[in-house]
């Protein structure tokens, strides 16, 4: 697995882990330890995040910031998949 | 307002096209118990819900369910990729390839296009709470229905995942119907439609 590649698949499993505490903690507003857990997820997917942006692409729009060329444009497609 | 981000939310990497299968797999796209269906189900619905965490949880579902849809029509782009004529007449593929050739559209295995009919949005908290647990079941019906045609590893475990995902919503639909029931005369959960005969204005206006 390559640097890319590998990186995009531990930002994913950190936004899942990011999706079930949303669902999680809208049903159940008040579990301390839930919050816990997503402030720290949610802090260190951020930054990995920022990291994939500045080595590869951005991923969102928020992580754009572009000068010789629109980097959001040129960003792979996420239903690319493999070459085959 | 939505974010996008340009990843999938579970990887699809599929390195064997199979217009059979393609065809099946498009009805989690847009057929009756599909992730089309889904998003607009719980979108639409969560404007006459009137408790924040129970609309908070329409809201959020709904927005992954269309992470859902971009997996599904993902697996469906490239379960169609570089076919041959051979191919696409073989596998039956053809009554579809001649509309939309290998585009992507919302329609059930049966051919049957996307309709709003799908899904319902009654303004019945219970009512609609009580559909949205029975939509998570059916969609997890069709994807076991799905894995029991399939046996290439590329296709099944994004349909794994998506399977999984229905069981998770399903339990958490499960718990705002208890949170919605809470609010209500325990005695008599129909005596009144929070969502249309009390007509409070919210706490912040």
């Amino acid at each position: 697995m390559s640097q890319k590649e590998q990186m995009l698949n531990d930002i994913g499993t950190l936004d899942f882990v990011l999706v079930e505490l949303t669902l999680y903690l809208d049903t159940h507003p008040f579990d301390r330890n839930a919050m816990e857990y997503f402030n720290h997820y949610s802090r260190i997917k951020n930054q990995m995040e920022k990291e994939f942006s500045q080595k590869f692409f951005p991923l969102t729009k928020n992580l754009a910031e572009s000068n010789k060329e629109w980097r959001w444009g040129m960003a792979p497609l996420p239903w690319e998949g493999v070459c085959n | 307002m939505w974010c996008y981000e340009k990843r999938l939310q579970f990887p699809v990497k599929i390195k064997e096209p199979n217009a059979k299968l393609a065809q099946v797999i498009i009805s989690q796209f847009g057929g009756p118990d599909g992730e089309l269906a889904a998003s607009m189900r719980y979108l639409s619905q969560r404007y006459s819900m009137p408790y924040r965490e129970v609309a908070g949880l329409l809201t959020d579902i709904g927005t992954e369910e269309l992470a859902h849809l971009e997996m599904v029509g993902s697996i469906v782009h490239q379960l169609t990729r570089n076919l041959s004529m051979e191919e696409i007449k073989e596998s039956g593929f053809d009554k579809y390839y001649v509309d939309h050739t290998v585009g992507v559209w919302p329609q059930a295995a049966g051919g049957i296009p996307f309709n709003a009919c799908e899904f319902q949005v009654k303004g019945d908290i219970i009512t609609d709470l009580v559909e949205d647990m029975a939509a998570e079941q059916k969609a997890r019906t069709t994807y076991d229905n799905i894995l029991r045609l399939i046996k290439d590893p590329d296709v099944c475990e994004p349909i794994k995942f998506l399977r999984q995902r229905e069981i998770v919503h399903f339990q958490r639909f499960g718990e705002a119907l208890r949170i919605a029931q809470d609010k209500l005369n325990a005695k008599n959960f129909y005596a009144f439609n929070p969502g249309f005969d009390m007509c409070e204005s919210c706490e912040d206006c």
